[in-house]
């Protein structure tokens, strides 16, 4: 679920100054000097050892650097440039079989040896309410290793006038093709993270991450009419060489209505197209209710993966851990151990993974020093697996965690997080062209727009950025007013097509909403062009007085 | 470190002030410590406090302006945070909309600070965990719930005199209750800025009735009702519709205030003339700081919606400079009129309709009409002759609040709630409306 962050973000896009607060401003010179690894092994080690002497069973520490720069922009204006640090560390501890869990931003030998006290002092206070003792599943220190996201273009050196230029220049493309409010924001995040743990383990990472959301805005005063078109970039977890996009990064939609991304984004195009489909959506047919054939577009789709089949599939959801805020899951535990539970139709496999290049959700190791690893969700139709951490691997009957344990802070716990979850592209060739040609009433729905879902991940809608009516194999005109319910399993099993690797993709959030207190995480979901077969699609125009 | 007082925050942004060399000066500290309790399957599964304090630096060269945080506050520290926000000054683009911010301008306290709420601790947290607890383990019932509290302070300051100091507290609770079955489930909201006013024993009781309640609930078809929406039923939907009351995007024409031909449509009557909103920092059940942190105006009493018309619309410095308008701090607490009856008074008089307890995932489905779509949760109920007849499946809702807002029978008794998606502070009451628009049903329990 994207949750508040992501409505700041958006509240920003949509041209006021407010601005998400991701830490600490520095000057941009100091982003290229990493804490030293000794610097962070010394600490590390004052806390595991101040946790082990008072009596904790289990300790880790985390020791963040979290470096992040957005630039905001409104047609020919920049609005803000903002560089923010955030620095300290993290202490978890198990004592009495219960966590406890200190943070601070004194980074000391003394202050987190004194935050390790207090974390076993809270553990043994938690124990008296604990109904059952915390089950770490066992895994192997893996001694000083370090991972970094691999890039070619380190975001910190290219100079900012470079990055707010080619926002203005996307601005002014939109506007030129008949946008008449455009709004852009570049994110770029980067953490610094290093794990420490009464495992024997020394994890030095370092990790980056991209995005560049817009939307274009066309409005009618006559008629008092106005739509929008967001941009239609995946973020992504790769170096600034994201925004080299060279023609073979280029993706043709089925029947050529706009130009999709694949590894690269060329924002200016993109926004280009924008304008020019902004303004074409004030006239768009409104779309008859009734029942069709979606044709959706991965970097639509994976929103729709990301609620339906990605929080769905979280243990801790499962179990109950969310229940008062983010909800459970219908995806429970029985339907899982009757390993015949029909999640979709037989061509439908999720796949869980940490290692997909250039997704959000790949590290080396997730936050419990779980190394980063691959795993079946749904196979052949059927749900087979979640997504665990190590105090949960035992309860599905699994020796080792999943490595699904995140905090989006040094001054927060981890607890279970999504991987990059996707649906696996189609086993025979198939493009997106010859997938429409066997569609006769549908519509073809491309990037990401209003989405909302029960808390338990039946009942969802989804609406999107381009809506185009397919008609006897052929995609024809744009569509207006469109938003697709569904039954999660329902829409599954009405899997009936699905593009090959050629077309598979990523999509994904940077802002993924769970927990209280409320963190957010990245998360990449890929897929290729999918088809689902009489889908319940909604008219969503209305008046108002 | 300690919890810095007016004294020491004046020292220290006189401090900051005096280091500048830049046109303009702005400085802004927030501290103070956050402590929360996190339970779930009738056990507490985390527990926290996070202390802080940091001091963020803004300066502009004629329209260019760069920002610097630290949250170190020796001499050294003080006067790096200056030298960078000039150094990232001087590399920014210059904005031409850029306004410098006021001077001359004095703050009227308001009520945020309670030493109770101050006070709290480990144990205090503990127990209300426990209240909810044992009384689920009790009823064979399973508790999940959240309670926070905070004690902290803003102080704001700039090179052309402005300068104020505060200090708030809040709780906030939530608690969901389930039946093993899992096929029931009750929830509860309570916030305050003075915890004596929060009981967290009634609220958990509240949890579990409707948990009990809710189990063996039926399918109605999806459609047009009325409902009894409790005030935790429309804090989002409000909050949403609040946050398009901006005058550029109106006078732009992206915004359901724009006026056809263009225009906006402040005067306009768009609402039931029964509804009445205003924000008021003042306000002794929903207290906010008497400034807004972003422009350092002062916030005032203001109607937002009187008898139905729109009454005031948020003017950004740079807007209300170029349309001859004035601006004001933007509000940080929303308070709507209601009745003196309680929601159970409200359904004695109910012949047919649906009670909403509480509603989930709110996403905008079209900005044209503020249309939103999001669920019921958590305790929905039909209710035929004044009475609470059965559980009923939870209903996705495709509804506008400006069309919410324009059926509405009558007004219950004003609720203090935090919005779960936005930061106001609110006071509204529960809500009898005809016709709310149901489009799907969900076996979500």
């Amino acid at each position: 679920m994207e949750r508040r962050t992501f409505l700041k973000v958006s509240a920003a896009a949509g041209g006021t100054l407010l601005v998400p607060v991701f830490g600490n401003a520095i000057a941009a010179e100091e982003l290229l000097n990493p804490l030293s690894v000794q610097f962070k092994k010394t600490l590390a080690d004052a806390a595991l050892n101040a946790a082990t002497k008072a009596g904790a069973s289990y300790c880790d520490v985390r020791i963040g650097r979290y470096l992040n720069q957005f630039i905001t922009t409104r047609d020919t204006n920049v609005e803000n440039i903002v560089n923010t640090e955030s620095s300290g560390v993290g202490v978890r501890v198990v004592a009495n079989g219960a966590y406890g869990f200190v943070a601070t931003n004194v980074m000391t030998a003394d202050a987190v040896a004194e935050a390790a006290r207090q974390a076993v002092a809270i553990a043994r206070a938690n124990a008296r309410l604990q109904s059952e003792p915390v089950q770490l599943a066992p895994v192997k220190g893996v001694g000083e290793v370090a991972w970094a996201t691999p890039f070619t273009k380190d975001w910190r050196t290219v100079p900012v006038k470079d990055k707010a230029e080619m926002l203005i220049a996307a601005n002014k493309a939109a506007l030129g093709t008949g946008a008449t409010f455009m709004t852009s924001m570049l994110f770029q995040v980067n953490q610094q993270k290093y794990f420490a743990s009464t495992d024997g383990s020394y994890i030095d990472q370092d990790i980056h991450r991209l995005w560049s959301p817009f939307t274009a805005t066309a409005v009618d005063k006559a008629s008092g009419k106005f739509r929008t078109r967001d941009g239609l970039s995946s973020p992504a977890g790769m170096g600034y060489e994201f925004f080299d996009a060279q023609p073979r990064h280029k993706v043709r939609a089925a029947g050529g209505v706009t130009t999709l991304y694949h590894g690269a984004y060329d924002i200016v195009e993109d926004a280009r197209a924008a304008g020019r489909q902004a303004r074409e959506k004030l006239t768009a047919k409104s779309v008859e209710p009734g029942k069709y054939d979606l044709v959706l577009s991965p970097e639509h789709l994976f929103l729709t993966i990301h609620e339906s089949v990605g929080h769905a599939t979280e243990l801790d959801r499962v179990l109950g851990y969310e229940a008062n805020y983010a909800g459970t899951s219908f995806a429970t535990l029985d339907k899982w151990q009757s390993k015949k539970f029909k999640y979709g139709s037989d061509i439908v496999n999720f796949v869980a993974d940490r290692t997909t290049p250039g997704s959000l959700g790949a590290v080396g190791y997730d936050d419990e020093g779980v190394p980063g690893k691959r795993w079946d969700i749904i196979k052949d139709g059927v749900l087979v697996n979640y997504q665990a951490t190590r105090d949960q691997a035992h309860i599905i009957g699994e020796k080792a965690s999943h490595g699904c344990s995140f905090a989006d802070s040094w001054s927060s716990v981890q607890f279970q997080r999504m991987p990059n979850v996707s649906l696996a592209a189609g086993t025979k060739k198939l493009t997106p062209d010859e997938l429409v040609k066997d569609v006769k009433k549908g519509i073809y729905i491309l990037g990401r727009g209003s989405y909302s879902i029960d808390q338990q991940r039946y009942n969802f809608q989804f609406g999107g950025q381009l809506f185009y009516e397919i008609k006897d194999g052929k995609v024809t005109q744009q569509l207006g007013d469109v938003a697709y319910h569904a039954n999660t399993q329902e829409f599954w099993n009405a899997c009936t097509a699905m593009c090959d690797e050629r077309d598979w993709r990523m999509g994904g959030s940077f802002f993924d909403g769970k927990g209280q207190p409320s963190q957010i995480s990245a998360v990449s979901h890929g897929s290729s062009t999918t088809r689902f077969n009489g889908i319940n699609v909604i008219n969503t125009a209305r008046k108002i007085a | 470190m300690k919890k810095l007082n007016q004294e020491d925050t004046k020292r220290i942004t006189d401090k900051v002030l005096s280091l500048s060399k830049a046109d303009e000066c702005t400085v802004t500290i927030n501290g103070g410590r956050t402590g929360n309790i996190r339970y779930a399957r009738n056990a507490v599964s985390t527990a926290g406090l996070v202390e802080n304090t940091s001091l963020s630096v803004s300066v502009a060269f004629g329209k260019k302006q760069g920002t610097a945080t630290v949250n170190e506050f020796d001499d050294k520290s003080l006067e790096k945070a200056v030298r960078r926000a000039e150094d990232l000054a001087r590399l920014a683009p210059e904005n031409p909309e850029f306004m410098p911010t006021p001077a001359g301008v004095a703050f009227k306290p308001s009520a945020t600070f309670s030493e109770k709420t101050d006070a709290i601790d480990p144990e205090y947290r503990a127990q209300v965990a426990a209240y909810s607890i044992e009384a689920c383990r009790k009823n064979k019932l399973v508790a999940a719930g959240f309670f926070t509290d905070e004690s902290a302070f803003q102080t704001i300051a700039n090179s052309r005199g402005v300068f104020g100091h505060q200090q708030r507290t809040s709780v906030d609770f939530t608690c969901t209750v389930r039946t093993e079955d899992g096929r029931g489930s009750g929830w509860v909201r309570r916030d305050a800025s003075d915890v004596s006013r929060f009981d967290a024993r009634a609220a958990s009781d509240i949890a579990i009735e409707k948990a009990l309640r809710s189990v063996e609930a039926k399918a109605l078809e999806p459609g047009r009702y009325t409902v009894i929406l409790e005030p935790a039923a429309t804090s989002d939907l409000m909050a949403y519709m609040f946050n398009s009351f901006e005058a550029r995007s109106a006078d732009e024409g992206r915004s359901f205030l724009a006026k056809k031909g263009g225009g906006n449509r402040l005067g306009d009557k768009l609402f039931d003339e029964q509804v009445n909103v205003w924000a008021d920092p003042w306000h002794p059940d929903v207290p906010v700081l008497p400034w807004d942190s972003q422009t350092m105006l002062p916030r005032e009493k203001m109607d937002l919606i009187k008898g139905g018309k729109i009454a005031a619309l948020n003017y950004s410095p740079f807007w209300a400079k170029k349309q001859g308008a004035r601006a004001v701090g933007q509000p940080g607490n929303i308070v709507m009129a209601g009745g003196s009856k309680s929601t159970a008074e409200l359904i004695a008089n109910t012949k047919k309709g649906v009670l909403v307890t509480r509603t989930w995932y709110i996403r905008m489905v079209d900005p044209q009409s503020v249309l939103l779509t999001g669920l019921t949760r958590d305790g929905t109920f039909y209710i035929e002759n004044g009475k609470i007849k059965h559980p009923i499946k939870n209903f996705r809702f495709n509804e506008s609040p400006v069309t919410m807002l324009n059926n509405i029978d009558e007004l219950g008794r004003p609720e203090i709630l935090a919005g779960d998606e936005s930061d106001f502070q609110l006071l509204i009451p529960a809500m009898r409306v005809r016709d709310f628009n149901f489009t799907s049903l969900s076996d979500a329990v």
